[in-house]
């Protein structure tokens, strides 16, 4: 498979992935009809009921027209990047959003690294130390991580380096780069110990069963250097599982955060989300969700793509024996 | 315990292993044993499976897996090897012993190129620094081993055949001119044609570097055409020792002559192979006896009452035998006996009441992107009632597929198949009785027997459940009758109560005969039943093949790539390349006078030394 082969592989993945969004965007909008009660009253929200309101809500949402008229004149603007007006503050919910956005993204891009990098090098360890002490408290680890929910974690975490050692701040997002990194540690540390355990998991099962390999072995034999043995032939190997679990991870990663954002009170997406489901405020609850969806649906195809690129098999398909 | 050197009268052999014992926890995998390799020698050690062979040739280069332990001294060109760190083995690896494995499909890394495997291993030399000399370096590397192709080098393993795997597996093993180069089982998992080159070019290699040479191999014959010394390895501990050419005239041992004799000649068909009874034991139930003790025709007390040490009994010859002077001439005796011509089988000219026929049979399967692979082109094909008929193919031949048509696992695309009168070419499409009395005709053996039978069942149940299948099924399964049908592959009925999982693979094979014939079959489809099995259980299973056909006038279509397997039980066959026939006739003449280029390429490539008949 060539260059354009690959073209080709991306474009059929959008294809699929398009029709989804479609899919996943008709049930955000029907939340409107689904919440319990009258529509017009769910987006009246805190507003007083009087009549000139109740029409302009009846007008500006065309709640008079046939459902699916109403759902493609929704559509229509959310392409345009119109997402409605939060009923809160009535500011429009894609500015909202943008104010929170930058939290959520730095926590859980610091949170993906942390167990990435830290899951991967913890599942090497074991592996090379295969039934030592040093592979048992790792698993350990991994276990005590994802069976503890990420708020437990958090608020272990606040109390001890927190309220305790005082080596971390206790809330707030931070303000610039290396103050916010400092504001976030916390939370993405305790983001990453609820899933770090699948990346440590996946790692240690593929680097055991790579390092038994042939290719390993007849490595050996011809007198390679370990660092190359280990980086170029079982790290590289053992990684592609971990790339294609890297999709569902950083998703479970997103979907904690909005835990996280409430333990630690960080003016995030999720905390966003919260507070909107909490005042029944529908057009901001519509908004994190199609973003939330789309964010789950482009992962999941860049997953696929550098899986592709990752594993040679894949890309050039294998020939017939 | 013996730790005679098998020395070959030189002081300073290139690599001098001396009581090497390697074993599994307390659990002993060898005893401890000697081996010398001079500098441009060609050694072999030779043995079944569990004798320890791979793990020896491991522990030579420091490569044991985690759990395995060795004693003893490995000297290479006086540095010992034993008391190494992992960091000075590895100046030792690759520069001096290298080694070669025996898969050639996991012996490279699936995610790097071809020529990349070599191009890692000149790194380190400073003339190499630079990336066009080592691309040049890689070509003229890849040139020794016979590829001129150039897209070889930026291919990715999964995109070449086995063939040129091992090939550039070999480049690799060599790109740092070792002075000892171990190759364990280097052609196994090849095609015969493809063995035969791979043989050739580690010859020529070896001869033109100078370079030492160990060969682990399960197959004497090939041994002996390749090497210049020999060690047999059973169950941990070598019983014999000496040059190629001295042990082929006149083996010492009783196993080495029961090796030599298991191995069906390709050159003629005899009356019954000499087989060794049982199976090959695990070094660590044979502990303070002689390992061979029981499965020799020979063996009295003293065989049990010790270890045998390896002692010499001639110039460059060691035996393990204790009672060798006395039983010598029974084993010439019995060599001379052994290889007699069976007379001729006589021929059958006549085609009219084949039991089977295929015509014109063609089976297309659909490729990657739809382009349809043919794995069978127009083959036609006759068996008699009670003939044995031979299908020789490679990998890819088509051979089992056809074999596959014919009991009804696939359906042929076009084409017709008779089954005893009854058209059998789509079983979907026949009448309910009509296929009940094909499927009790023509019974299927399968290659891996532990992979056919149900783990979960034991021997009984598999046996009962088929004769619960045959015609008259109102007869019960009884134990008599599943002890009957025990005792027809030379089992007792004690086996009934057994499960797959304790059995040998020749037991398994021979139950999963046994349940083959329980619906009393005219025919018997063999995909390579006997090729999974140690040299030693192949006879005995190929001499029940035999006896079966004789007691129950069973025809075979015997699927095999082996013509030495072939030429023992088949009295015609067809040669399949490619999914064609190319050519087809009595075994004898097509054997020994190949026709088709092809045919003889395959015979060429058995391997055969010179003085194959000597007493």
């Amino acid at each position: 498979m060539t260059g354009s082969g690959v073209v080709v592989f991306v474009m059929r993945r959008f294809a699929v992935a398009v029709p989804l969004l479609l899919i996943i965007s008709f049930g955000v909008f029907a939340l409107v009809h689904i919440a319990p009660g009258d529509p017009v009253r769910s987006l009246l929200g805190a507003r007083a009921s009087d009549p000139a309101t109740l029409a302009a809500i009846r007008e500006h949402y065309h709640l008079d027209d046939p459902f699916l008229i109403q759902y493609f004149k929704w559509l229509s603007k959310v392409v345009q990047g119109d997402l409605g007006v939060s009923i809160l503050g009535n500011r429009a919910v894609t500015s909202t959003i943008a104010d929170r956005l930058g939290v959520t993204i730095f926590l859980s891009l610091m949170s993906a690294v942390l167990v990435l990098g830290l899951g991967v090098v913890l599942g090497a360890v074991g592996a090379f130390r295969r039934g030592t002490r040093l592979d048992r408290a790792v698993v350990m680890f991994g276990v005590f991580g994802i069976s503890s929910p990420a708020f437990v974690t958090g608020i272990f975490l606040l109390y001890f380096f927190g309220a305790l050692l005082h080596w971390f701040p206790i809330f707030g997002p931070g303000t610039g780069f290396l103050n916010r990194a400092w504001h976030l540690t916390l939370p993405a540390l305790a983001l990453a110990i609820s899933v770090m355990a699948i990346v440590i998991k996946i790692t240690r099962a593929a680097m055991i069963e790579e390092l038994d390999r042939d290719y390993v072995t007849f490595a050996r034999a011809r007198g390679l250097s370990s660092r190359r043995i280990t980086f170029a032939y079982v790290l590289r190997n053992a990684l592609i599982p971990v790339v294609t679990a890297a999709g569902l991870i950083v998703v479970g990663i997103v979907s904690g955060a909005i835990y996280v954002e409430v333990t630690f009170s960080l003016p995030g997406l999720g905390a966003l989300t919260i507070d909107a489901v909490q005042k029944r405020d529908i057009p901001t609850i519509q908004g994190t969700t199609l973003l939330f969806s789309v964010f789950v649906v482009l992962v999941n195809l860049a997953t696929d793509v550098i899986y592709m690129l990752i594993d040679p098999r894949i890309r050039f398909g294998r020939v017939e024996s | 315990m013996n730790t005679h050197v098998a020395s070959t009268g030189h002081e300073n052999p290139l690599l001098r292993v001396e009581g090497l014992a390697i074993s599994h926890g307390a659990v002993p995998i060898t005893t401890p044993l000697s081996i010398a390799v001079e500098r441009g020698e060609t050694i072999a050690i030779v043995g079944e499976s569990g004798s320890g062979k791979s793990l020896t040739a491991r522990a030579i280069a420091g490569i044991l897996p985690p759990g395995i332990n060795a004693t003893g001294t490995v000297t290479l060109d006086g540095i010992s090897l034993m008391g190494l760190s992992e960091t000075e083995l590895r100046k030792i690896r690759g520069f001096r012993v290298s080694m070669l494995m025996q898969d050639p499909f996991t012996m490279l890394n699936p995610l790097m190129r071809g020529g990349d495997h070599i191009d890692e291993m000149l790194r380190g030399r400073p003339e190499f620094a630079s990336r066009a000399p080592r691309a040049a370096e890689v070509k003229r590397r890849l040139a020794e081993v016979g590829i001129v192709e150039d897209d070889v080098a930026r291919r990715m393993p999964f995109q070449l055949s086995g063939g040129m795997c091992q090939r550039v597996a070999l480049a690799a093993a060599l790109a740092r001119d070792p002075e000892l180069l171990i190759a364990d089982e280097p052609s196994t998992a090849l095609d015969v044609t493809t063995q035969a080159e791979i043989i050739r070019l580690l010859r020529r290699i070896q001869r033109e570097r100078h370079m030492s040479l160990i060969l682990i191999t399960h197959n004497l014959r090939l041994a002996f055409s390749t090497c210049e010394r020999i060690y047999v390895l059973y169950a941990g501990s070598l019983l014999e020792v000496g040059d190629a050419a001295a042990v082929e005239r006149q083996p010492y041992h009783p196993y080495t002559l029961g090796l030599l004799l298991s191995e069906p000649p390709a050159d003629i068909r005899v009356p019954r192979l000499v087989a060794i009874r049982g199976s090959v034991p695990q070094a660590a139930d044979v502990v303070g006896r002689c390992g061979f003790a029981d499965r020799c025709d020979w063996a009295k007390q003293i065989c049990r009452a010790g270890k045998p040490p390896l002692v010499a009994r001639d110039i460059g010859r060691l035996t393990a035998c204790v009672r060798q002077d006395e039983i010598q001439c029974e084993l010439d005796a019995l060599r001379t006996a052994a290889l007699c011509a069976a007379p001729a089988t006589p021929r059958r000219d006549e085609t009219e009441g084949a039991l089977v026929r295929i015509d014109a049979l063609v089976k297309t399967f659909d490729g990657p992107r739809g382009h349809p692979i043919c794995a069978v082109k127009h083959v036609s094909l006759r068996i008699m009632p009670g003939e044995s008929v031979g299908l020789v193919g490679e990998s890819g031949s088509g051979k089992t597929t056809l074999g596959r048509c014919l009991v009804g696992l696939e359906t042929p695309t076009a084409g017709d198949i008779r089954i005893d009168g009854i058209a059998a070419a789509d079983f979907g499409a026949m009448a309910k009785a009509d296929r009940a009395r094909v499927r009790r005709t023509i019974q299927m053996i399968f290659q891996d027997p532990y992979s056919t039978l149900n783990p979960r069942h034991s021997v009984g149940q598999a046996l009962s459940e088929a004769l619960r299948a045959s015609a008259g099924a109102a007869s019960a399964s009884t134990p008599e009758r599943i002890a009957a049908l025990l005792a027809d592959v030379g089992l007792s009925a004690a086996y009934a109560t057994r499960r797959p999982a304790s059995l040998s693979g020749g037991e398994r094979q021979r139950v999963a005969i046994a349940r083959a014939l329980a619906v009393k079959p005219a025919i018997l489809v063999c995909d390579e039943p006997v090729s999974a099995l140690d040299v030693s259980v192949q006879a005995q299973v190929l001499n029940l093949f035999k006896r079966l056909q004789a007691e129950h006038g069973l025809s075979y279509l015997f699927i095999t790539h082996d013509l030495a397997v072939v030429r023992q039980i088949a009295e015609r066959i067809y040669v399949l390349y490619l999914g064609e026939i190319v050519e087809e006739g009595p075994t004898e003449r097509v054997i020994d006078d190949p026709q088709h280029p092809y045919t003889r390429r395959l015979v060429e490539s058995i391997p055969r030394s010179a003085n194959q008949h000597a007493p």
